[in-house]
């Protein structure tokens, strides 16, 4: 279960403080999932980074009582001049498994090839992106953040990762975040809104979806002559 | 969830301490020539071009001490804490995106890098005085105990004032840009290039404020024995090393916080 108890997350800006996450409460029961739909700056990452335990609360409780992954396919933490390979080391340190056995695996996933042994540096941002999902699916977690890094990507990749996460992993929590509620749509049971630092919850994606709507304001269209 | 248990605490803080310290060797000194071995041969070089421009210019001041052990003493004392300090700076910064991972907190990454740096300056000084001594360039140290507890005193300050400074290197980058020419000016007053005993009274009590002079003469104590009059206070830098350190990890914490971190 995990579960965030009247949170809230403040940062310092120029003029003051702002108050991103306004008294949020939430819960996640172990191999349940939820989608979080928010608009832009609508504090969808910052959320991501409290539930990882990247950042701290300015107030509040965070209860983890399942191990909670890493953004997925997030590459921000490779060192840039390290090997593919000394990458997935490095993490596999970190969470106390033995790499050696995960090669192949990573290898056959990511289809870098002799790419795996080259610096993350020379690397497209799609190869980032591959070997960053290899690595979140290395280690082993109760719960998966998702940051919509399954929206980059080739359709391939996008197959892979549904296999890997959505099939072999179905019985894992995760918590989604997007601005796409058609993503929310297609893999979460329940979801939620975050509009103005609170989070609203629904029992149904659609309600969620309802809600969604009436608080966005409306998309300009554009007109093609 | 269980609370995790003291004995799996301390297996977790090994295996990210492990982690962070492969990491920073191969990003620092790779797997090209000589690698890891670098570690050691950098400080090596360091001192030995420190030491053979001393003897070219007599820095010894016409005393008796042997030039190459004056040398070897005084510039491994400065290394130990001017490459930490310098390692850690601008460490928040830099490894932010590392706390995705829950178990590694800005603490540990300060801390692996400090024992890499002083590992290295640890064993570029043994060797530098294994490889003297087997030359016959210098003599064995008189008090080898006494050199020891000065040299780890000296890694505890280096250690500290790396917390300290390269946390308040967070708040703002001017402390990083007035390190280095502090750093500098630091050098020539840290007792590496002179004796407490060659300066006059007044000097001495001003020059003996800074609390890495200490260490330097304490070092040279071991080193030289009875052939020098050392001036030198443990107690007064275990107390600059309790204050630098109490207020590094506080400084650290409050920094990590305000980066929203751990």
């Amino acid at each position: 279960m995990i579960r965030l108890e009247s949170v809230c997350k403040d940062y310092g800006v120029r003029h003051g403080r702002r108050r991103v996450l306004d008294h949020v409460n939430f819960q996640l029961g172990r191999g349940r999932n939820v989608g979080i739909l928010g608009r832009n700056g609508a504090g969808k990452s910052t959320l991501i980074r409290l539930l990882s335990g990247a950042e701290t609360p300015s107030s509040g409780r965070i209860h983890r009582g399942m191990s909670v992954s890493w953004p997925l396919a997030f590459t921000g933490a490779f060192q840039a001049h390290l090997t593919g390979i000394d990458n997935l080391k490095f993490v596999c340190r970190v969470y106390g498994v033995d790499w050696k056995p995960l090669i192949p695996f990573v290898e056959e996933f990511t289809e870098l090839g002799l790419y795996l042994r080259e610096p993350v540096l020379h690397y497209s941002v799609g190869m980032s992106m591959r070997l960053a999902f290899a690595l979140s699916m290395a280690i082993e977690f109760d719960c998966f953040l998702i940051d919509e890094g399954m929206a980059v990507g080739d359709a391939r990749f996008g197959g892979k990762c549904h296999v890997e996460l959505f099939q072999k992993r179905k019985d894992r929590a995760f918590i989604l975040v997007s601005h796409d509620p058609h993503i929310v749509k297609t893999y979460c049971e329940r979801a939620a809104v975050l509009h103005g630092g609170q989070l609203h919850d629904f029992d149904s994606v659609d309600e969620a979806y309802a809600f969604y709507e009436a608080v966005q304001p409306p998309v300009p269209t554009v007109q093609f002559d | 969830m269980a609370q995790t248990t003291f004995v799996r605490s301390l297996q977790i803080q090994r295996q990210v301490w492990h982690a962070l310290l492969m990491r920073e060797v191969i990003t620092r000194f790779g797997r090209e020539n000589l690698g890891v071995l670098w570690m050691i041969g950098e400080p090596m070089i360091f001192t030995l071009g420190v030491m053979a421009l001393w003897s070219a210019a007599g820095m010894s001041h016409g005393s008796s001490l042997p030039i190459v052990a004056f040398a070897i003493t005084g510039y491994s004392s400065v290394l130990v804490w001017r490459n930490t300090v310098n390692r850690c700076n601008s460490g928040i910064q830099q490894n932010l995106s590392l706390l995705y991972h829950r178990n590694v907190r800005v603490l540990d990454v300060f801390v692996t890098r400090i024992l890499l740096e002083v590992s290295g300056a640890t064993a570029s000084f043994v060797l530098l005085t294994i490889a003297f001594l087997a030359l016959e360039w210098i003599t064995v140290p008189v008090d080898l105990l006494t050199v020891v507890s000065a040299w780890l005193l000296l890694c505890w300050f280096g250690g500290a004032l790396a917390i300290l400074i390269g946390a308040a290197s967070a708040y703002s980058e001017l402390v990083d840009r007035l390190w280095h020419p502090a750093a500098y000016l630091l050098f020539p007053l840290s007792g590496a290039a002179f004796m407490v005993d060659w300066l006059p009274p007044a000097g001495r009590d001003v020059v003996l404020l800074l609390p890495m002079v200490h260490g330097t003469e304490m070092v040279r104590e071991g080193f030289f024995g009875g052939v020098v009059t050392t001036y030198h206070d443990p107690a007064y830098l275990v107390v600059c090393n309790l204050v630098l350190t109490l207020l590094g990890l506080f400084v650290l914490r409050d920094a990590a916080r305000r980066r929203g971190g751990k």
